[in-house]
């Protein structure tokens, strides 16, 4: 909570939340900068083929993915991926709730959970292959298949864990079941459902470039792969730093969702500090 | 008797535990009216949680019956509000103060205008109308606890049940509360059953208090309580009537400690 000393910090003594600001974002940029120009500087002392200038890579990643490749590559990966995303955590989220409410299932279920979570995921793409041909759904399916598992497992445990002295109010106020899952159960386990989503992002992202390495000729994953064949090795770093970029956009806005999904949960963290 | 709202009858609870069977309420009878302001008090670990989430449906009881207004309780009964001790784990912190207060209305029949009346009232009477927009978290223990309050008296229960609701909060705050649960009671006629292990707070809050024995557990004393409606945390408890009542109640539950009450044959 602000107290009159908080405000009268920002009052007259304003100009210093700007320069915070501005240290704060030198302090973030300091070590990219720091490192590409010392790999600037040894990319003209010693050109090496397989490490190119960072000027190199830039020139390439504007040629390469910035001209037909945006529409043909990188646009049809992306929105597999944001797809894959919304399904792995849709589904994840509602085998979950189903799975973690109903002990019977849970019980049934979670040695064989554990063993598919074991598998690495990357081995269901020649399965999925068989199944389903060199597809769009294929590339879909792999994607999902193996980047749902952390919102299931967490969702399974988030709503399992609901406090007690919380579903005996909801008890004693005869709340309906929509209103227990709405009000209760998922808000309660939200903590854990955002770890999962988290997890499930990152994962998402490696099945959607692996998942274009073998038997296709389009998308990111695709496209590196072709890169390093031909000896095109500035086009194949600038597709690593592409997808460095999309996985930096991924996170930034998983944190701008989570800041927001998990007020509450960040505001009595700081509450607790204080 | 007049107007009897809840009726406990014979009500008894055994606990199966892997050591066997624990008794934890023996057998336990009374009655309350409409409009009533009746404390229970017992020693620690007496079973006086046991016996409320029974009466209010969330636990079956071994054998007997409760009944609340002539309906015998088998679940959560409809008219019927709760107020926990854990405040911080019964108001739901991802939720407003109003939105803990709205929630229990959701889905009872009634228009947008008419619910926001409602909690606005409720809000109002335990003096938190300005806290509407705020989370739980954002307040003090007491004030979660006039959330949790606010939330019962706008269900409108016909009765309200109070588990030692001030036992984790400061002994300032806990008299700034005990008298808004009086003046709930005597300005809106609430009828509230409040379970408290403090002999002071029983005696001040109630027009009766029920005794509990130690566990298995059943009433080892129903005393009516004749102080003035209108009491003060000063004068009535200045009393001289409030201390030989309080005295009375102490000793009751000295002899419930050491086991000296005669349980009543069935």
């Amino acid at each position: 909570m602000s107290t009159p000393a908080d405000t009268m910090k920002s009052g007259p003594r304003g100009r210093s939340r700007g320069t915070r600001t501005v240290i704060a974002v030198l302090y973030a940029v300091a070590v990219p900068v720091v490192l590409i120009v010392a790999w600037l500087i040894w990319a003209g002392v010693s050109p090496q083929i397989f490490f190119p200038s960072p000027i190199a890579i830039a020139e390439a990643f504007v040629n390469t993915w910035l001209g037909p490749s945006l529409t043909n590559d990188v646009i049809p990966s992306l929105a597999r991926l944001g797809v894959a995303i919304v399904l792995a955590i849709t589904i994840g989220i509602a085998a979950g709730t189903v799975i973690g409410l109903t002990p019977w299932l849970r019980e049934l279920l979670e040695p064989v959970l554990e063993f598919f979570r074991a598998i690495p995921p990357p081995v269901l793409i020649p399965v999925f292959t068989l199944l389903m041909g060199i597809t769009t759904s294929m590339k879909l399916a792999v994607i999902v298949a193996g980047a749902f598992w952390p919102v299931l497992l967490n969702t399974i445990d988030g709503v399992r864990s609901t406090d007690s002295v919380m579903t005996e109010t909801a008890q004693s106020f005869r709340l309906t079941r929509a209103e227990r899952l709405r009000y209760l159960v998922l808000p309660s386990a939200a903590p854990r459902i955002m770890t999962g989503v988290r997890q499930t992002l990152s994962i998402a992202l490696i099945m959607m470039v692996i998942s274009e390495m073998f038997n296709t000729s389009s998308g990111l994953g695709y496209r590196i792969v072709y890169f390093q064949r031909n000896y095109l090795i500035a086009e194949m770093w600038s597709g690593i730093v592409l997808l460095g970029l999309v996985g930096v956009f991924l996170a930034a806005v998983f944190t701008f969702v989570e800041r927001r999904v998990l007020r509450w949960y960040h505001g009595i963290k700081e509450t607790e500090r204080a | 008797m007049p107007d009897t709202l809840l009726e406990v009858h014979q009500l008894k609870k055994v606990y199966e535990t892997a050591s066997g069977p624990v008794e934890a309420i023996g057998d336990i009878s009374f009655d309350m009216r409409q409009g009533e302001l009746v404390c229970i008090v017992g020693p620690s670990g007496c079973g006086k949680t046991t016996l409320l989430k029974c009466i209010a449906g969330l636990l079956k009881p071994t054998a007997g019956t409760i009944r609340l207004a002539d309906r015998p309780v088998t679940g959560p009964p409809e008219s019927m509000a709760l107020v926990f001790q854990e405040y911080g784990r019964s108001l739901y912190p991802w939720l407003t103060v109003r939105g803990n207060v709205e929630l229990p209305l959701r889905h009872q029949k009634m228009d947008a205008a008419q619910r926001s009346r409602l909690v606005d009232d409720a809000l109002e009477a335990v003096g938190l109308e300005h806290a509407g927009r705020s989370y739980p978290w954002q307040l003090s223990g007491g004030m979660q606890q006039r959330v949790a309050i606010a939330r019962a008296v706008a269900y409108h229960p016909e009765v309200l049940i109070m588990d030692e609701p001030f036992a984790a909060v400061d002994a300032q705050t806990r008299a700034d509360l005990e008298d808004l649960v009086r003046a709930l009671h005597i300005e809106r006629g609430m009828s509230i059953l409040f379970v408290t292990h403090d002999i002071d707070e029983s005696v001040y809050l109630g027009e009766r208090v029920i005794v509990l024995s130690t566990s298995p557990t059943w009433v080892q004393d129903d005393i009516a309580i004749d102080l003035a409606p209108e009491r003060d945390q000063i004068t009535t408890r200045a009393l001289p009537r409030f201390t030989e009542l309080r005295t009375h109640v102490y000793e009751q539950i000295q002899r419930a400690k050491r086991g000296e009450a005669v349980r009543p044959q069935a």
